[in-house]
This record gives structure tokens, C-alpha cells and sequence, in this order.
């Protein structure tokens, strides 16, 4: 049994001693950083695709989809594109094991669009540590971007903080007597909506209620009624999908007749306000920076046809209903534009050289208005979104885009 | 329950074993204790991590063996002293800037702390109701970390990030390499205990308890100290394991505890080999470390499925684990030679 063991860790010490040799012999060129060579480019995305987030490992799919289309054309400047798609679970030490392997073992250049907020955390400072692009998060908290202490790590959707001062802005413009009552889920997500949103209003007084839930609860009724009975007029919804949908329906139920305000990463229509009930739903106020694919408005929009086109021959798991199935889209065309630009010179510098250079730069499914702009010290890709009200079928824009910084 | 049996031949080969090569067996010892310590120098950065990944979760799993295999307790909720361990870890480091290496020491200390105050009265329950009390411990858990009661603490949702100093500079070792050698250090000393309290009085108290409990008492055994001193070594060794895994991270956030982990520790120890002291938790952590990799590879999104089926095949081939497959792959190659 012993003499098992210790054959076993020989066994394991020569494997690893092989594969270091390996990797010191591939040497490399000189524009060259570990992960790209004259024919390939590779870097890695980190998705839970198990575990009680895995619904959002699509996303994951996606990008590697949308770079199988890519190397179907050709490639990017004569090289192919290969993503190694890995799962943590969301679990964050998970992460980290799937970072370090991605990163040392497999040696890819980058890696880009994962997902989730503790896990991102768990990676924050090894990425940056071991200078390794850390691009394109699909997650809103406002600590992604900090170039000064971490000039690796790069977000691409809007920070749930930038979205809470646009409701908290129009509210003081358009309803200055409101009484609001605000439902938020006890955690980062929420506590981020909420923190940005006082701040903006100034007058913390005119928060009467403001009720939590913990992930782990199985309905949000009771909170429903102590914000009614608060005699609140004005309903700030800082829920998840499964929660969002519940509190308005139970909003109904109980005749609370509040204006209400809707979290943009809650606000489909097929995931949160089907279950929830179109009427209960008609009038709600949410901010979209995206476009619907469903919503009849951009049927012939040539941006949601391309979606379309790529969501048939590609990438067939997509949901019409999920926003990060079409977000992602958007996130893998930004990637695709960065490795073009940064031409032959692929090294990871150059690579974040080239992402914190964008200038109105165009990336498909963002509203007409919205680009991804980015700077040495601005790392926020997209800051403006635009306000929009439930008619009762359909989402329908209103005024200007809102431009936050 | 099965044990029983699988037990009469595993300590008939072991007496079997001891008598022939008691000085081979130590050179044995030597040699993987030795193995271990060299690999510091063989391996880097991710195989390291990697290592010490794994021997944390096989200290918590050897720890967790005592309790399942030879005291017949079962438990689901060993991720939570794990947990326990790993954020007593990071608020020493966080807060008290105690050197790494010292953190599982005070896990430890917290962690029997806890393991008493939960063990006392948990340990009236038998068989399925010590289960479920556990395992309710083990879904309480990441909600209690998360919540803002101890959030100055444990940094609530967000988690603690723990700054890790290397060795100091003369030792010429890098961070992986100074977290790789101390969780070696710790594995070797519970690697230690483990052998000592199985083959002791303590470990003929274990078993006497688990085969018959009323006999036990016959011959004299305290039956509730033994059950109690198996619970408090099991969660010993789970809050050191987790005191490492939260070091070799360097972060700790309730996400990385859900009570999957608590089914994780219970796998690692019956896929491992219960009963089997040493090989048996390496071998199963080793397997819980390592084989979602690879069934990820095989189904990518499918990859539980896969992971899954492995298991019941290793249960359908031989409930003894994979520690019993080696056992049962080395008699076979013994009676061939002896032939």
C-alpha cells in the first residue's frame, strides 16, 4: 500500500517535471506573450456551468461559439482563436484553482468574460499580481474599476452603482414628495444599488422602509407587507430574477399602488415579469442599455439580426429571455475588436493598452447612443443607459440616454 | 452495515502486513514523507497550489475517516468546521497578523471549541440523526457567515482577503512553495496522530463502539467519551484542513463553503476507503480535487453527471474505496509472487 503511494507521487513528479521541460521549450518570439504564436491566440473564460449560479454559464458557450464563427472566417489577423471555457461552480477558491490552472498550466493570454462578483474577488489580485488581463466582467460592482490598484482587472456591463444614481436622479426630478420603500437582496449586489442610490438622493428621509432578503428565503411576502403598511408610494425593486418576479406579483396581490422601479439585471420580460403577471407588471420603470431581442421595436434591427443569425448556426442553447445570452454577444465583439487592434504586438500589455483605449467604440446590441468608452483611468466600458417603462407587452424607451460617471 | 466485514479482512491483512515488514513499513513511511518534502523543490506555482489543495482536504477527510470509518458515525456537516477553520484563519491573519504557518494551530484550538459545544449534545443522536443534525449545521452556515452579525469580522459577502508573506528571504522559498511545505508539515503531523489513535486504545475504542455498542460498555469502554473524542479529532482535523485551503486561497467568502462541501468531505472518505487511515483520504482527495477536471473534459455543462456515475461505479466495484482497490490490485500481485 505504501510502496503504492509513493510509486504514485514519482509517477506524479515526473509527469510535472515533463511538462515543465515542455513548456520551457516552447519558446517565444518576441511580440509574443505565453498564449499567443503565429497561428493561434488563446485565452480563457471561468463560468459557472455547475452549481446554483449555472444558469448564467451560457455566457460561457457563447464566447466560445462566437469565436468558433470567428475562425470559421478566417480568424483574427491570420491566427485562430481558442477558448478554454472552465467551471467553478461559483465557488471562489474554485476560481482561483481554475485561474492558476488556465494561467500556468495552460499558459493562455488573457482571460475574459467570467462571471459573478465573489468569484471575480477571489482572482482580483492574482491576475493583477501576475499581470495577466483580466477583461470583460459580466458583473456590475463598482470595484472593478479602480485602474490605480488594479490595472489588470476590467468589467464590461454597467455598474449596479451607475444604475441606482439614475433612478435616485429621476425620481428627485420627476417625483421630489416621493415616499420610497426599497426591497434589496443582503448582499453586494444589493447593498451596492442601495449605497449609490441613497447617496444620489441626498435626503435620506425620503427612504421610509427598506427591507432584505437573504438568497436562501423561499418568498419575499412578508417584506411585501411591512413596505405597504410604510405607506411608501414609491417601490424600489433591488431584486434577482426569482425574487423580483415574486415581490411584484405580491405587490398586486395585496393592492400596494406604489410607482415602481425595477433593477435592470431583473428586468426580463420572459424570466421576471411572465411569472410575475403582465398587469401586475404594466407601468414599471427599469434602465436597459442592451437590445431585446423579443421586443418587436428591433425586429429589423441589424444588430439583433446578426444575433440571430449567429444564435441559429452557433450557439443554439440561447435563450431569447436571458439578457446574458445576448450581453455576451456584445463582450465577445469587444474581445474580437481588442485582439484585432492589437495586431501582431500580442503581448498582454498591449492587449490592455489597446482595451483602455476605446472611443465610442461601437459593440453590437448596445442601445442606438451607448458606445464602450474606456481611458488609462476609466475603466468602466459602458456608463449610460436609458430609462424604459413596461406598456404592458413590451419595454418602451424613454427620454435620453443617461450618461453617469 | 457493510463496514463490518470489510473491516475483518483490512485488519487481517494489516496484522498480516505488520508482522512481515514492520521496519519496511517505516522505511515506507520515510520515503513518502520524504516525497512529499522534496516535491517543494519539483514542483511550481499551480501543481503546488494544487498539492496543497489536496493534502488540505486529506487531512480533513483522515480526520472525518475516524469519525465515519472506525467509529461508524456518519456526519454531512464537516464542511462547516472546515469553514469554521478557514475564516478562524483569516480573521487571525486579517486582523492579528498571525504568520500563516500558526493559523491552523488556532483553527484548531476554535474549531474544538466549536466541535465541543456541537458535539455534546449532537452525539446523543445515532446513525441518521446525527446526519441530519450535521448536515442542517452545514446548510446554516454560509448564511451565518453572510449575514451582518458578524460582518466586522468576517466581511460579511464580501469575503477576506488574506495577505500572505513568504518564508522569510534566506529560506529562498517563494509563497507557493512556503504554503506547499507548511501543509506539508501539518499533513505529516495529522498523518501521524491518525496512525497512532487508530492502532492505539483509542482506535480499539472506536471500533469496539461502532461494531457493538452494549459489548463496548461490557468490556469497560466509556462509549459516549469515545464517540465524543472521535467528533472532536474529526473536526479537528477538518478545521486545520480548512485553516490551510483558506492560506493556500488566500481568500476566504461564504460562497466558498456551501453545504456541497460538507458531501464533498463525506465523499473523499467513503470513495477514498473508510478504514483505510492514510491512503484512503489522500486517495479521495486526490478524487474530489481532482476528477471534476477531468469529467469537465470528458462532458463540459454534463460534468456531474459524469462525476456521479464514476462514483457509483467505484461503490458498485468495491465499497472499500480506491484505497481497497490498491489493497485488492497489491494481494493479488503478493499471492501471485507467493505461488
Amino acid at each position: 500500500m505504501l510502496k503504492s503511494t509513493t510509486a504514485l507521487t514519482v509517477t506524479r513528479l515526473l509527469a510535472f517535471g515533463a511538462m515543465g521541460l515542455t513548456l520551457a521549450s516552447g519558446a517565444m518570439a518576441a511580440d509574443y506573450d505565453k498564449g499567443a504564436s503565429d497561428d493561434e491566440i488563446k485565452f480563457g473564460t471561468i463560468v459557472p456551468l455547475s452549481g446554483p449560479a449555472s444558469a448564467y454559464g451560457s455566457t460561457g458557450t457563447c464566447i466560445a461559439a462566437y469565436f468558433d464563427m470567428v475562425n470559421d472566417k478566417g480568424g483574427i489577423n491570420g491566427r485562430k482563436v481558442t477558448v478554454s471555457v472552465q467551471d467553478d461552480g461559483y465557488n471562489p477558491a474554485k476560481m482561483l484553482e481554475q485561474a492558476r490552472r488556465l494561467v500556468e498550466r495552460e499558459g493562455v493570454l488573457f482571460i475574459a468574460g467570467n462571471i459573478g462578483t465573489p468569484t471575480n474577488s477571489a482572482i482580483h489580485r492574482y491576475m493583477n499580481q501576475r499581470k495577466v488581463p483580466h477583461l470583460f466582467l459580466t458583473t456590475g460592482a463598482s470595484k472593478w474599476d479602480d485602474p490605480e490598484n488594479y490595472p489588470w482587472t476590467m468589467p464590461y456591463i454597467p455598474s449596479y452603482a451607475a444604475e441606482g444614481r439614475i433612478y435616485a436622479k429621476y425620481i428627485k426630478e420627476n417625483m421630489p414628495d416621493a415616499k420610497i420603500g426599497i426591497l434589496y437582496q443582503n448582499d453586494d449586489f444589493g447593498r451596492d444599488y442601495m449605497d449609490a442610490f441613497i447617496d444620489q438622493l441626498g435626503d435620506e428621509s425620503m427612504v421610509v422602509s427598506a427591507v432584505s432578503y437573504d438568497t436562501s428565503a423561499a418568498t419575499v411576502d412578508s417584506q411585501m407587507s411591512t413596505l405597504k403598511e410604510s405607506g411608501a408610494d414609491v417601490f424600489f425593486n433591488v431584486a434577482s430574477p426569482k425574487f423580483a418576479a415574486q415581490a411584484i406579483r405580491r405587490a398586486g396581490e395585496i393592492g400596494w399602488d406604489a410607482t415602481q422601479f425595477l433593477v435592470s439585471v431583473s428586468n426580463a420580460k420572459s424570466a421576471v415579469l411572465e411569472p410575475a403577471g403582465l398587469d401586475h407588471s404594466t407601468g414599471i420603470i427599469s434602465t436597459q442599455y442592451l437590445k431585446e431581442p423579443t421586443n418587436p421595436a428591433y425586429a429589423e434591427d441589424a444588430d439583433v439580426q446578426a444575433w440571430q443569425a449567429f444564435k441559429a448556426d452557433y450557439f443554439p442553447k440561447a435563450s431569447d429571455g436571458n439578457w446574458w445570452d445576448w450581453s455576451c454577444y456584445s463582450t465577445a465583439y469587444t474581445i474580437e475588436h481588442v485582439l484585432t487592434q492589437a495586431g501582431d504586438e500580442l503581448t498582454r500589455e498591449n492587449l490592455m493598452k489597446v482595451a483602455s483605449n476605446l472611443e465610442g467604440f461601437e459593440a453590437p446590441m448596445l442601445l442606438p447612443g451607448i458606445t464602450v468608452n474606456t481611458a488609462a483611468d476609466d475603466f468602466a466600458p459602458i456608463e449610460a443607459m436609458s430609462l424604459m417603462k413596461f406598456d404592458g407587452d413590451n419595454w418602451a424607451l424613454f427620454g435620453d440616454v443617461i450618461a453617469v460617471d | 452495515m457493510t463496514m463490518e466485514s470489510t473491516d475483518m479482512t483490512q485488519s487481517l491483512s494489516a496484522a498480516r502486513n505488520r508482522k512481515v515488514s514492520l521496519p519496511l513499513a517505516r522505511l515506507g513511511y520515510g520515503a513518502a514523507a520524504l516525497a512529499l518534502l522534496a516535491a517543494t523543490g519539483v514542483l511550481e506555482g499551480y501543481e503546488l497550489f494544487l498539492a496543497s489543495s489536496i493534502l488540505s482536504y486529506a487531512i480533513a477527510a483522515m480526520g472525518l475517516n475516524v469519525l465515519m470509518g472506525y467509529n461508524g458515525q456518519i456526519s454531512l456537516g464537516h464542511g462547516a468546521f472546515f469553514a469554521i477553520g478557514a475564516y478562524a484563519a483569516a480573521i487571525c491573519i486579517d486582523r492579528f497578523a498571525v504568520p500563516f504557518a500558526l493559523t491552523p494551530v488556532i483553527a484548531g484550538v476554535v474549531g474544538m471549541g466549536a466541535g465541543w459545544l456541537i458535539g455534546k449534545p449532537a452525539l446523543r443522536l445515532e446513525g441518521v440523526y446525527l446526519a441530519l443534525a450535521t448536515f442542517g449545521l452545514a446548510i446554516a452556515t454560509p448564511t451565518v457567515l453572510r449575514s451582518d452579525l458578524f460582518a466586522e469580522w468576517t466581511g460579511g459577502v464580501q469575503g477576506l482577503f488574506l495577505l500572505i508573506n513568504p518564508a522569510p528571504e534566506w529560506a529562498g522559498l517563494d509563497l507557493d512553495q512556503s504554503i506547499y511545505l507548511a501543509v506539508v508539515g501539518y499533513f505529516l503531523l495529522f498523518a501521524f496522530l491518525t496512525l497512532r489513535l487508530v492502532r492505539g486504545l483509542n482506535g480499539k475504542a472506536w471500533i469496539a463502539t461502532r461494531d457493538n455498542p452494549i459489548a463496548a460498555r461490557a468490556m469497560g469502554f466509556d462509549v459516549t467519551r469515545a464517540k465524543t473524542r472521535a467528533f472532536v479529532f474529526s473536526v479537528l482535523a477538518c478545521s486545520v484542513g480548512g485553516a490551510l485551503q483558506a492560506v493556500a486561497v488566500q481568500f476566504v467568502a461564504p460562497d466558498s463553503f456551501p453545504f456541497f462541501l460538507s458531501i464533498s468531505l463525506f465523499t473523499a472518505v467513503v470513495v477514498g476507503g473508510l478504514c483505510s487511515p492514510l491512503v484512503g483520504p489522500l486517495l479521495g482527495a486526490v478524487f474530489i480535487v481532482m476528477v471534476p477536471n477531468v469529467t469537465e473534459e470528458i462532458w463540459q455543462g454534463g460534468s456531474w453527471a459524469v462525476y456521479g456515475g464514476v462514483i457509483i461505479v467505484i461503490m458498485a466495484i468495491q465499497p472499500r474505496g480506491l484505497a481497497g482497490m490498491l489493497g485488492w490490485v497489491k494481494d493479488k500481485l503478493t499471492t501471485h509472487t507467493n505461488r
